[in-house]
């Protein structure tokens, strides 16, 4: 009916605009949500307090931010959590190849591999803040095996407090790699990997001449996911088990900032603080656009 | 005939046992966690100090209910049912109108405004909370409801336009000119086929975006800091702090919180795995 009525006259014009309105509400709240904070902590961090007391532009937060050795260590402590993304990558990948191989029962392991993914990051914390723990399953298996003197508070340690949270990371994000897996593999041709095994190849150089690369796109969006999970999305795992300790040996950036905006009530190193993770994240943003769009083109 | 058969079965049936092998480790160390936070929570606390790993001897349901009563776990779980459902509400329309428009129509910045939403999935959420922080105070919705409802909404777009668009732009064609000739305009359109005929997209991108909000932690902690309207993940959290020298009544309150999404699991795998797979695999 509106329609109609307005083909008459400015029939034209409401098809325009019309896309615009359907895109409308979004906007509003992506433009609320997403960018209006992005132009502010730029904004932010650029504002500096002068000893006179009148706020000018400058660079003095980021100059605080640059000297500040924690500051290093936190995006040094990203950067570590990084390196689990191979291993986490690698593991999926052969667990996804073992179930594809036919084995009885696969359809339960799938479901039992895949339900950390569905457990929430701070219950998986707060459990493995437990089984860590002086007394935990880890400490009292290495104490019945002989091995005692390895027995540690595995969470409290310096050395051992991030390789202890990337293995936590990897038991609640390993199911979602092996789903991705196995998903691609089951849509891949049987006639190629029957070939390949007629003319003799075994188990391994069936998979890693044949199957592999035909998983090359999945596993790279596997990796870019996952490297934007390592800086973006680690908070709650440091938050509830370490709290960004001992000392600052667990600070992520997005810990730092959380601390910095609420604890430290300093919001113009905050506001630093995350453009420097917003730049760091551009990166996969790059690669991110790239995936994402060839994925859709060849759907489409 | 018969025994190169049977033969060929069991030699089948060796070869993959090395195979089962690492499937059941790696099982074990999947559920063991799970099993860990369930068997604690029917403990009593002289029992766990001396069995942590067993089953619980003697079994007590104290836990469970001291959780429900005494704490504020009842409260919280009614604030994070209704931050879900709001959310999810929310998020679903404005998604799927946007989605509509950038799958069915041709309008300079269309390919823009996609890409912006690619790229907006990687925006890490910590770099937003100052500002929303400051804008929630200002307009005093700070420690309410829908500040997180609003965030959550937001936060959730990119992925589901994404995701929306792309099942979208598999409907037929010719379901629209069809529709077109029958006099339809587009919005009638987006009501009668482009939702009704995406319906399984929809209930996959509403499980996936659930299980989001349901776990997350960081916007219900900074903006739900009243003890009344937190959410479950802060106030399990917070129950930590409270309550560490009672370690079995923790993993009741942290149990009870799975619950919900352990059930969706069970009933929905299948979208999960759909919903998680979608844009990776084609």
């Amino acid at each position: 009916m509106l329609e109609k009525k307005l083909s008459t006259g400015t029939g034209i014009t409401f098809r325009k605009i019309e896309p615009y309105l359907y895109l409308a509400p979004a906007t509003i709240l992506v433009v609320l949500v997403f960018l209006y904070p992005i132009v502010d902590i730029i904004r932010t961090s650029l504002l500096q307090n002068n000893p006179d007391g009148i706020k000018t532009f400058g660079f003095t937060n980021y100059r605080l931010v640059f000297e500040d050795p924690v500051f290093w260590q936190a995006l040094g402590n990203n950067g570590k959590l990084l390196l689990s993304v191979p291993i986490l990558t690698v593991l999926s990948l052969l667990i996804a190849i073992l179930l594809f191989e036919h084995v009885r029962g696969w359809l339960v392991y799938r479901g039992i591999i895949f339900m950390p993914y569905v457990l929430a990051v701070p219950v998986v914390g707060v459990t493995f803040g437990y089984l860590l723990g002086l007394n935990g399953i880890f400490n009292t298996l290495l104490r019945s095996a002989g091995l005692a003197f390895l027995a540690q508070n595995w969470l409290g340690s310096v050395k051992w407090v991030l390789p202890s949270i990337s293995v936590v990371i990897i038991y609640r994000e390993m199911g979602f790699g092996v789903v991705l897996f196995l998903a691609r593999l089951m849509s891949l041709e049987k006639e190629i990997l029957e070939a390949a095994a007629i003319d003799g190849a075994n188990f391994w150089q069936k998979h890693f001449y044949v199957t592999l690369p035909q998983l090359s796109g999945v596993i790279e969006f596997f990796v870019v996911v996952e490297l934007i999970t390592m800086l973006s999305w680690v908070f709650a795992y440091v938050f509830v088990m370490t709290g960004g300790g001992p000392g600052f040996a667990s600070t992520v950036m997005e810990f730092y900032i959380w601390k910095h905006a609420f604890a430290f009530r300093s919001p113009g190193i905050a506001s630093a603080l995350a453009v420097v993770l917003l730049m760091v994240t551009t990166l996969l943003i790059v690669l991110q656009l790239r995936l994402r769009r060839r994925s859709l083109e060849e759907g489409a | 005939m018969k025994t190169p058969k049977s033969l060929r079965r069991i030699r089948t049936l060796l070869a993959s046992i090395p195979n089962q092998i690492v499937l059941i480790l790696f099982s074990i160390l999947s559920i063991y966690p799970v099993y860990y936070m369930a068997v604690t929570a029917f403990k009593t606390r002289p029992d766990w100090l001396h069995n942590q790993f067993g089953l619980p001897n003697p079994f007590t349901f104290q836990n469970i209910t001291d959780a429900l009563i005494k704490g504020e776990i009842p409260l919280w779980f009614g604030n994070s049912l209704i931050v879900t459902v709001a959310s999810l509400v929310v998020t679903t329309v404005v998604s799927a109108l946007a989605a509509y428009a950038i799958a069915r129509f041709r309008f300079p910045g269309r390919a823009f405004y996609f890409n912006m939403m690619i790229a907006l999935m990687v925006i890490p959420p910590a770099v937003l909370i100052l500002p929303l922080f400051v804008l929630m105070v200002n307009i005093n919705l700070i420690n309410k409801l829908p500040s997180v409802i609003i965030i959550y909404s937001g936060l959730l777009i990119p992925f589901s336009v994404y995701l929306l668009v792309s099942f979208f732009r598999s409907l037929p064609p010719e379901l629209f000119d069809a529709a077109s000739i029958d006099g339809c305009n587009n919005l009638d359109m987006f009501w009668r086929i482009s939702l009704p005929l995406s319906t399984p997209a929809l209930v996959t991108l509403i499980v996936v975006n659930a299980l989001f909000v349901w776990n997350e932690l960081l916007i219900a902690l900074v903006f739900l800091q009243d003890q009344s309207q937190k959410t479950l993940m802060p106030g399990l959290t917070l129950f930590k702090g409270h309550f560490t020298v009672n370690e079995p009544l923790i993993m009741a309150g942290t149990l009870i919180a799975t619950i919900p999404m352990i059930l969706l699991y069970l009933f929905g795998q299948r979208l999960f795995v759909e919903g998680l797979v979608a844009g990776a695999v084609k």
